[in-house]
């Protein structure tokens, strides 16, 4: 008997050790894929555990976190939503971050490891940093003025400082309200549900995502393609062209909306927004200087940053000579977002030269202590400094004289290109309205502000008109705001 | 420390070996202090981590459980002098820390507490020890009343098949807003039983009957009542839904089997009817079938988009404890939802104590079974071997059948975790488990003579 109870302890001590080394399998050895399996909540229960970083503007907090008491305890909470929000995206318990909620996601969640006081800290007491802060670019009131300026209509606005590259004001309409989105509860779904059925796209960020068919404003870059080239030396100087114009090889004429086009120069083409002048010019400056001017602009370019991606604008290189006729005009394959269209309005302002855009100034720690700034953005040589100055010009003529004259501030020199980009089957959706310029102050060394406004469901009747009547008073009420502060 | 006992014993004089081993009962007493003490610990550990500060009934409790815990002491020291001095030490502990874990839940859940309840049953527990360690003066008498004890077990088998089924399983009882689980006591029944058969007949079970090929097996008046009963109790708890307790005392059969008459036929045996019980079970009970098909696939449930079972809630709760685990109050094993408290108590242990406390509370258990099969080695009579090793391998068994479902070693099945879980007829019987094991360690280590029965 006592040999077969030996024989039966040692039968348990058999279990034992299997229950140990069972134990160390999914303690230890497994416990990654477990850690990480996406139906284990405890990553998030940590990750809403803690408030989360604010963003800010001019130091005010654009968010916040509200303590729920649940199970994910801290929810984000907006103080302007929709105003902000193509600037915050949302941050949702259930459908993850958008924009800088979630390009900035590692500061604002306390996940950056640079957050931590000293390398390793965290592994050693197994805490958690504070969310850290996110300082934006924004200035307050000029994003207000662009909010309130478009109003109920659909439209973006993109505000940028031409000597640095610093976005004042990114607003998208008709926009939402980000804390919508915050929690996890059906609300929440609800909500979703409809944002995303809504056919106005609310969530959609207009000012970076959305790309336009420029119209007329990219007149600026076919302009300083000629200049730049050497097509033409002089702004007077007549140009040539015939009024309506053939597109080569067809038999389709263009034709304008203004009078007194036929072979006018340069500058009145301009001012007066001769789509016969520019088409002309387009093909004659040839598509290889056209394109580099407008790649130089930042067209074509895929990987712009600020800190969340920005859609691509485009200018189309492979296109025969009547497509690129209508490429010049911004129409054809022609395609920019606000955003673009306003750092175009900036090269012209800051002497050829602009840098990258960027949203977001500095990065701290919940203290305060600055954790990492924008540093020095890379610069883009967008035209020739002489093309430039004679742009600036052409741009101040087109306020003072032309089409943009309702954007005109006392005190400052404005500078402005409006714009009535049609699209649509055979043009048939109702135009969009655009507004690119720049002002300086008088007696400032150099601009401070260059906008790009787009209105797509203008009110006025399809005419050159409506980017000066819709978009220009917008553009002028963000710029007398940055002028101001 | 017997080692000791046995070498300088058998230097002194082999033949006569009058002396007698030591009582270690102030070992005991300090092992009761440490147990408290770190149970005490635990609670306001709780406390701290919680709600940053001392939980306000600390020093209650904490007195609540040492008064206890003196006064099983005394008792063993006046009835049990000779008893091991581990096994009350490490019923404290393992009953405390599960009051600490429940207590844990408990402000996870602040509409269901349970702590208080337990803590009511662990008193009755405690009290229940007692009341053996000072009435039951020699183990032998238990082998009088054997039959008393198996028409008692299948009584409070059966019982609960006439009240209304919980979460599926008809294994409760509900009295005065208590539910009492008559199985559980069962279990302590049943190995009396067989202890007592099984030392009564072992010898007509080894050496009589047919032999079939090499195994050799006994006849059946022998044999007949023993699986009758045996069959009746696996019967009725299938009925019951309730396989755990049903694999419980199937295991303790065989080990006892064994044990008792040394055939190893009768393992085969015992497998062979295992391995049909659960094709039949399985083929005939669907939610059987779905508890094998969790513990192949524990992600299933997560695959079909349905979120994560309890099984993978109790895995990512293992996983999150990792080496050194969270600290108490500090993870997230409330996920697992329904049977937190209970069956898959070991999960928050897991979690918040890491693989070093969750390895500690297994040696724990190892500790307690190995204490029950020494006190069977050094016993004389068969019955007591018996019923110690019948006592230990229930233990074993219970732990290794819960503890491997949790952990995902083997098909999950409901069990309480010993002393660990909430639910007070596993308090109370496993209260009666360390008392009946007092007992026959204080007879075996007072009769011990430095040599091992034959």
């Amino acid at each position: 008997m006592t040999r077969h109870i030996r024989l039966a302890a040692v039968f348990c001590a058999l279990l034992l050790v299997a229950l140990l080394a069972n134990a160390a399998r999914i303690q230890v050895f497994q416990a990654g894929p477990y850690d990480d399996n996406p139906a284990n909540r405890r990553q998030n229960i940590a990750r809403y555990g803690q408030p989360r970083g604010d963003i800010l503007a001019d130091g005010a907090r654009l968010t916040g976190s509200e303590d729920t008491g649940e199970q994910l305890r801290y929810e984000r909470t907006y103080a302007h939503g929709p105003m902000y929000a193509p600037v915050t995206g949302f941050a949702s318990q259930v459908y993850g971050t958008t924009l800088l909620e979630h390009a900035e996601d590692d500061v604002l969640s306390g996940t950056d490891p640079m957050l931590s006081p000293f390398p390793l800290w965290n592994d050693f007491t197994r805490s958690q940093n504070a969310g850290g802060d996110v300082v934006t670019t924004i200035e307050p009131a000029a994003q207000k003025a662009a909010y309130t300026g478009l109003g109920g209509r659909k439209g973006a606005v993109a505000a940028i400082e031409p000597a640095t590259g610093r976005i004042l004001a990114l607003v998208s309409t008709p926009s939402y309200d980000p804390a919508l989105l915050s929690g996890n509860g059906p609300a929440v779904k609800r909500s979703w549900e409809r944002l995303n059925g809504d056919p106005d796209k609310p969530m959609l960020n207009r000012a970076v995502r959305q790309t336009y068919p420029p119209g007329s404003t990219f007149k600026v870059v076919t302009a300083a393609a000629a200049l730049d080239a050497g097509v033409l030396k002089n702004l007077d100087e007549p140009t040539d062209s015939p009024d309506p114009y053939t597109l080569p090889g067809t038999t389709t004429s263009l034709t304008n909306e203004a009078d007194g086009c036929r072979d006018a120069s340069l500058r009145e083409a301009f001012v007066w927004s001769c789509n016969t002048v520019f088409a002309k010019l387009g093909v004659r400056v040839g598509v290889a200087d056209m394109a580099r001017t407008a790649q130089a602009m930042g067209f074509n370019d895929t990987e712009v940053k600020i800190p969340f991606s920005v859609a691509p604008s485009t200018f189309d290189t492979s296109v025969d000579r009547a497509q690129l006729a209508l490429s010049s005009i911004g129409q054809y394959n022609t395609r920019a977002t606000p955003l673009q269209m306003a750092m175009v309005a900036a090269a012209v302002a800051n002497g050829g030269q602009v840098r990258s855009p960027y949203l977001v100034e500095r990065t701290t720690r919940a203290g305060g202590a600055t954790v990492a700034t924008a540093g020095s953005r890379p610069m883009r040589h967008m035209m020739h400094p002489s093309t430039a100055v004679r742009m600036k010009e052409l741009m101040a003529d087109v306020v003072t004289e032309g089409t943009g004259r309702h954007a005109a501030i006392r005190g400052a020199t404005v500078g402005g290109k409006t714009g009535t980009a049609q699209h649509g089957v055979d043009n048939s959706g109702m135009p969009y309205a655009w507004f690119v310029s720049w002002a300086q102050r008088d007696g400032d060394m150099q601009p401070k502000v260059a906008v790009a406004v787009v209105v797509e469901d203008a009110s006025a009747r399809r005419g050159e008109i409506s980017g000066g009547g819709d978009a220009a008073p917008i553009a002028r009420a963000v710029m007398r705001e940055v002028l101001n502060s | 420390m017997s080692k000791a006992g046995t070498t300088s014993v058998a230097a002194a004089d082999p033949v006569t070996a009058v002396a007698r081993l030591p009582r270690r009962r102030g070992i005991e007493l300090a092992l009761i202090v440490v147990a408290v003490l770190l149970s005490v610990y635990g609670y306001c550990d709780v406390g701290l981590a919680k709600n940053g500060s001392l939980p306000p009934g600390a020093a209650g409790y904490g007195a609540g459980l040492g008064v206890l815990a003196l006064l099983a002491h005394c008792a063993v020291r006046l009835r049990a002098p000779y008893a091991d001095p581990l096994l009350l030490p490490i019923g404290v502990l393992l009953n405390g820390l599960g009051l600490v874990l429940i207590y844990r839940l408990d402000l996870e859940t602040p509409d269901d507490r349970a702590a208080p309840t337990q803590l009511v049953w662990s008193t009755l527990g405690v009290g229940f020890f007692i009341v053996v360690v000072l009435l039951l003066r020699d183990h032998r008498v238990l082998q009088r009343y054997a039959y008393v004890c198996v028409v008692a077990a299948l009584a409070l088998l059966t019982l609960p098949i006439f009240f209304p089924a919980v979460n599926g399983a008809r294994i409760w009882i509900r009295i005065a807003g208590f539910s009492i689980q008559p199985g559980e006591f069962a279990k302590v029944l049943l190995a009396v039983f067989f202890a007592a058969y099984l030392a009564a007949n072992r010898n007509a079970l080894r050496y009589t009957g047919r032999r079939i090929w090499r195994l050799q097996l006994p006849t059946g008046r022998v044999l007949g009542p023993i699986v009758a009963i045996w069959l009746l109790s696996v019967g009725v708890l299938v009925l019951e839904r309730d396989l755990g307790t049903s694999l419980l005392f199937f295991g303790l059969f065989v080990v006892l089997l064994y044990v008792a008459t040394g055939r190893t036929g009768w393992i085969a045996v015992g497998l062979l009817l295992a391995a049909l019980g659960a094709v039949a079970v399985g083929w005939l009970e669907p939610h059987v079938h779905s508890r094998v098909e969790d513990w192949l696939h524990p992600f299933a449930s997560i695959e079909a988009g349905l979120g994560a079972n309890q099984l993978a809630q109790s895995l990512f709760a293992f996983a999150a404890g990792g080496l050194l685990g969270t600290g108490l109050g500090l993870g997230h094993s409330v996920l697992i939802g329904f049977a937190a408290k209970s069956d898959f108590i070991l999960a928050t242990a897991g979690e918040e104590l890491g693989l070093a406390g969750l390895s500690a509370i297994f040696l724990l258990y190892g500790l307690l079974v190995e204490r029950g099969y020494r006190a069977g080695l050094m016993l004389r009579d068969p019955f007591g071997r018996l019923l110690a090793v019948g006592l230990a391998s229930i233990v074993s068994l219970q732990v290794f059948v819960i503890a491997g479902g949790v952990t995902g070693l083997i098909p999950l099945t409901g069990m309480a975790m010993p002393f660990l879980a909430q639910g007070g007829s596993s308090v109370v019987t496993n209260w009666a488990i360390v008392a009946l094991l007092v007992r026959v360690s204080d007879s075996a280590r007072r009769q011990y003579d430095g040599q091992v029965a034959p």
